[in-house]
């Protein structure tokens, strides 16, 4: 029995080992496994797994750069960057989403639409990108969430910089910043490396314009973040480069005033140093409030803005098309002298119409001007006049001298909002319109109606370069240098009355660009354009201003959106009788003080457009 | 033959103690240490609840693991049904009294612990099947009648811990005693065909299984597919043990465990923060560690006379190896996240009081390798 068990025993015990050896063998061949799956891991995947784990453990913040101001010419700031706090969200870190949005409308004052629209903001991007909760938080609501904040996961208190504006008096010329859009980094090359959420970018204006330089560059804020995203410590810190600031030409009391003046109606003003073509000035009207797109415009308010019929949001100094009307009329008496198509005093008679080409021609005076001269062509602004000197100049020779004073052409560099307008000649209507020249339109062009199209800031460099004698000035709206060169050759002629050297070589030693061919015929010009607002029957001679300090000299305009019917030109139609936006613009482009020595240093050339 | 009875008679207790296996107990009392510092680790470089819970089980159970060493292999051997009925009792207790955590009823409130009676049922299970194997003879071993007992007392417990529901544990409580049955010479047609219905029964099983099982497993198999759900786990844990590198962060300086980016740093991934702490050099520390373990287990398997001792030793050894294996392939992304301990290195009292209970009486087979259990 006993050696029967032993017996039994033995075999078993063979067969247990041997059965042992194979599992003996099986661990071997499993353990060999695991170190080869640890070299793997650890050795050949290390350095992937290392970065890997760094990206865990590492998360970056971007920091907005504080965007640079901008000053007028006494260096008072009219668009500067003030601190602001604000709520950012990045979806990854928060758990509960649903749950976070309830706990913030109790702290906060969100409404539905702003918690619905952020969902679907979240939804389109990718988990790690922040989104703006709240753009603009008080002080008291800022530290409400401080105070709630190991609650609130996700969430992430910002102090942040942003765009801030004293009043809307630049509005149209300094722009506005907007988030930035998708379609903004497409087109936009610097905002690739740039692109932090809640940062704001030049949309229009010199916001727009200078934007690559005045946005600075971005930084960064390294930190350790724990699973739940919670920053543990900071690693490193870059602030970034605030953007630089510029000084532009502008002052900031002469907006101010200017839009005063404009209040309400559908106008623009510039207004330009005439030696060196500096802008002073350049107001739109009615203007909106920049400060309100700063943190993504309100859609009631953006609706108000696009409804107004006097477009409020368009900058009409440099994008307004008009014809220039009778402001034109100093071009066409300048291209006839200097093409010596008239003299000064070859006259013609106004009968209150001329029929020409089967055409009948209407002066705006009625009754006619009589015997009419170029002097008192320009003062009474004389249709008929200016029909016959249109006539014998043609729409060639006038379109190259009106090109020559800047219009046709965008006067400023880099505002996208900018136009070119028109100056027709022959072979301009021949590539766009298809058609001929008729005879007809050349009458019309000689009043600025017809196809000529013009901003008010090109009629106002075109007043300038008259003003100043007759030589091309650059206008500019950013300071960037001195260019003075107009006002030492004028020093320097007034100095040394008796210089030797021919006018057009003194000229070029001062690199100036003289725009006429005998500087007498500008004067002549000058002299009617004074007459006009100083002499008894000049068209602008009610509205002179006795003080010789600022006794003006200028040229009005009127333009005609609707060409009158026979029947509303023998009823007399008065302008303020007809619908706001059928009325004739009405254009006024001057220059003070007027002197009769071209030295002053405070001459200013000023275009007005406005509607009746 | 007679000579063992007077052996074993004359076993004083310093010869006791002499005829301990001392690589073995160093071997643990190493382990223990190191897992000391891993816990420390987890509590962020402070002795703080897990650290202190970790250290005071550690020494307790190690205290009861000599006290399980110096009782004879015999009683052991003649108590293990008793010993397997009362865990089995505990664990139909856990179904009607236990505590539920996370969905699961896996505990019993003790008042002084909350024991886990699945983790005890692992070693017993070996311990009852390696009395049964060693009762029978070996022409039985195959016939059907003599392997209803052991398939019943295998899949009882298996279906209570797997309804608990405890996929791992139940899966390694299978682990053991197959291997039992396998050892005593079961055939391996048997365990094929077995095999086989299993996968028959597959479908069956996987409409049983909880919504959060099915995702587990779906995410073993793609753990690419929710990166931030079911997934998040295996990527920190490959990514932890990847940046360790070949000497790892340094100690307290794993980034991704002390960054919460680990989950179940303390239990399940205890060393996938190793790993990341002490790198390769590390993980081939612990690796050997359990090696030589395993194979000092083996060693005393040898030593053992009686074919309960051998197949105590072996089954013991394969289910502790099993054990190791499963944790590490499962924190190594080659297995799905099924939950189950490393063993000694893993916070959790039952597992420890297991596994040292275990432990206890393959030191009983060495003090007493060459008494006759009956």
């Amino acid at each position: 029995m006993l050696s029967l068990g032993s017996g039994n025993t033995v075999i078993k015990s063979k067969l247990i080992n041997r059965r042992m050896f194979l599992i003996t063998t099986a661990k071997v061949v499993v353990m060999v496994g695991l170190v080869g799956r640890l070299i793997s891991l650890q050795i050949n995947q290390a350095t992937k797994y290392k970065s890997l784990s760094d990206k865990n453990r590492f998360r970056e913040w971007k920091l907005a750069p504080e965007r640079g101001a901008i000053k007028d010419f006494f260096d008072t700031k009219i668009a500067s960057s003030e601190p602001l706090y604000q709520l950012h969200l990045v979806p990854e870190n928060s758990k509960d989403l649903d749950n976070l949005f309830v706990r913030l409308k109790a702290i906060l004052n969100i409404t539905d639409r702003k918690v619905s629209y952020l969902k679907r903001v979240i939804k389109k991007q990718k988990p790690w990108e922040p989104v703006i909760v709240s753009e603009n938080l008080d002080w008291s609501d800022f530290s409400r969430i401080n105070l709630f904040l190991h609650e609130l996961e996700g969430v992430e208190p910002i102090v942040s910089v942003a765009r801030t504006y004293p009043d809307n008096s630049s509005a149209h010329i300094l722009g506005y910043v907007s988030q930035i859009s998708a379609k903004d980094l497409q087109t936009k090359e610097y905002l690739k490396e740039l692109a932090v959420p809640g940062m704001a970018i030049g949309k229009t204006g010199l916001e727009r314009k200078l934007d690559e330089q005045i946005i600075g560059k971005v930084g960064y804020q390294r930190y350790e973040v724990n699973a739940f995203g919670k920053r543990i410590r900071e690693i490193k810190i870059d602030e970034g480069q605030a953007g630089k600031s510029f000084k532009t030409t502008l002052d900031y009391e002469v907006q101010k005033y200017t839009n005063e003046l404009l209040k309400d109606k559908a106008a623009a003003v510039c207004v330009m140093d005439v030696y060196n073509g500096d802008i002073v000035s350049l107001v739109s009207s009615p203007t909106f409030e920049p400060n309100e797109f700063v943190h993504g415009v309100d859609k009631d308010y953006w609706n108000s803005l696009i409804k107004n019929d006097k477009k409020p949001l368009a900058n009409k100094a440099l994008s307004g098309l008009y014809p220039p009307g009778s402001t034109i009329k100093t071009l066409v008496a300048l291209s006839a002298l200097e093409n010596k198509i008239i003299r000064p005093l070859d006259t013609f008679r106004c009968k209150g119409k001329i029929e020409l080409y089967g055409e009948k021609f209407h002066c705006w005076e009625k009754d006619g001007h009589g015997i009419v001269n170029l002097r008192k062509g320009i003062q009474r602004s004389c249709d008929v006049y200016f029909y016959e000197v249109a006539r014998k100049l043609g729409v060639d020779r006038l379109s190259e001298t009106a090109k020559r004073f800047g219009l046709g052409k965008k006067v400023l560099d880099d505002f996208i909002e900018e136009r070119s307008g028109v100056v027709p000649n022959t072979k301009w209507k021949k590539k766009f319109i298809g058609q001929n020249w008729y005879l007809g339109e050349t009458l019309h062009s000689g009043i600025g109606q017809g196809y000529f199209q013009s901003t008010p800031l090109q009629l106002c460099l075109m007043t300038a370069q008259i003003a100043n004698g007759g030589f091309e000035i650059k206008p500019r709206i950013v300071v960037d240098g001195n260019n003075d060169n107009l006002r030492n050759y004028l020093k320097h002629k007034n100095e040394n009355p008796n210089e030797p050297l021919p006018t057009d070589l003194l000229v070029s030693n001062f690199d100036l660009k003289p725009l006429f061919k005998n500087q007498e015929h500008i004067n002549l010009i000058k002299d009617a354009m004074f007459s006009s607002s100083n002499e008894p029957g000049g068209t602008s001679y009610r509205h002179r201003l006795e003080d010789p300090k600022f006794t003006f000299a200028g040229k009005t305009g009127s333009s005609q959106i609707k060409r009158f019917t026979e029947a509303q030109r023998e009823a007399e139609v008065k302008q303020e009788s007809l619908p706001y936006k059928d009325r004739d613009h009405a254009l006024f482009v001057a220059f003070a003080p007027y002197k009769k020595s071209p030295i002053c240093n405070q001459c200013f050339s000023r275009a007005w457009w406005f509607r009746r | 033959m007679l000579q063992p009875r007077s052996i074993q008679s004359s076993l004083n207790i310093r010869d006791k103690i002499l005829s301990l296996d001392f690589i073995l107990i160093i071997s643990i009392l190493v382990l223990g240490v190191t897992s000391m510092f891993a816990m420390y680790s987890t509590d962020g470089g402070e002795f703080k609840y897990h650290t202190n819970s970790h250290i005071l089980r550690f020494f307790v159970f190690f205290g009861m693991f000599f006290f399980v060493s110096f009782i004879s292999i015999r009683f052991w051997h003649e108590t293990s049904y008793f010993i397997y009925i009362g865990v089995f009792i505990l664990l139909l207790g856990v179904k009607y009294f236990g505590l539920t955590s996370s969905g699961s009823k896996r505990w019993l409130d003790l008042y002084f612990m909350n024991l886990q009676p699945s983790e005890l049922m692992k070693i017993v299970l070996i311990l009852f099947l390696a009395k049964y194997y060693h009762r029978i003879s070996i022409e039985r071993v195959n016939s059907f009648r003599y392997l209803l007992l052991p398939i019943t007392v295998l899949v009882a417990p298996v279906i209570l811990v797997a309804t608990q529901p405890d996929l791992g544990t139940s899966i390694l409580i299978a682990a053991g005693g197959v291997v039992v049955a396998w050892l005593a010479g079961v055939r391996a047609k048997f365990f094929t065909i077995s095999g086989v219905a299993m996968l028959a029964l597959l479908p069956i099983a996987i409409s049983f299984l909880k919504p959060y099982q099915k995702s587990r497993i779906l995410t073993f198999l793609n753990p690419e597919r929710d990166p931030l759900g079911a997934g998040y786990q295996i990527i920190q844990s490959k990514i932890a043990i990847g940046s360790g590198g070949l000497f790892g962060k340094g100690f307290l300086n794993g980034s991704q465990s002390y960054l919460d980016y680990l989950p179940e740093k303390h239990t399940d991934f205890i060393f996938t923060l190793f790993s990341e702490e002490f790198g390769f050099f590390g993980s081939l520390f612990i690796l050997v560690l359990y090696a030589v373990i395993i194979s000092r287990i083996i060693n005393i398997g040898n030593v053992t006379r009686s074919n309960f001792g051998k197949l105590y030793c072996y089954s013991f050894a394969t289910a502790f190896f099993i054990y190791v294996v499963v944790n590490m392939m499962m924190v190594l992304g080659l297995l799905p996240i099924v939950g189950s301990p490393l063993p000694i290195m893993s916070y959790g009292g039952s597992s420890m009081m297991a596994i040292m209970f275990g432990l206890g009486i393959v030191m009983s087979c060495k003090i007493y390798k060459d008494v006759p259990v009956n």
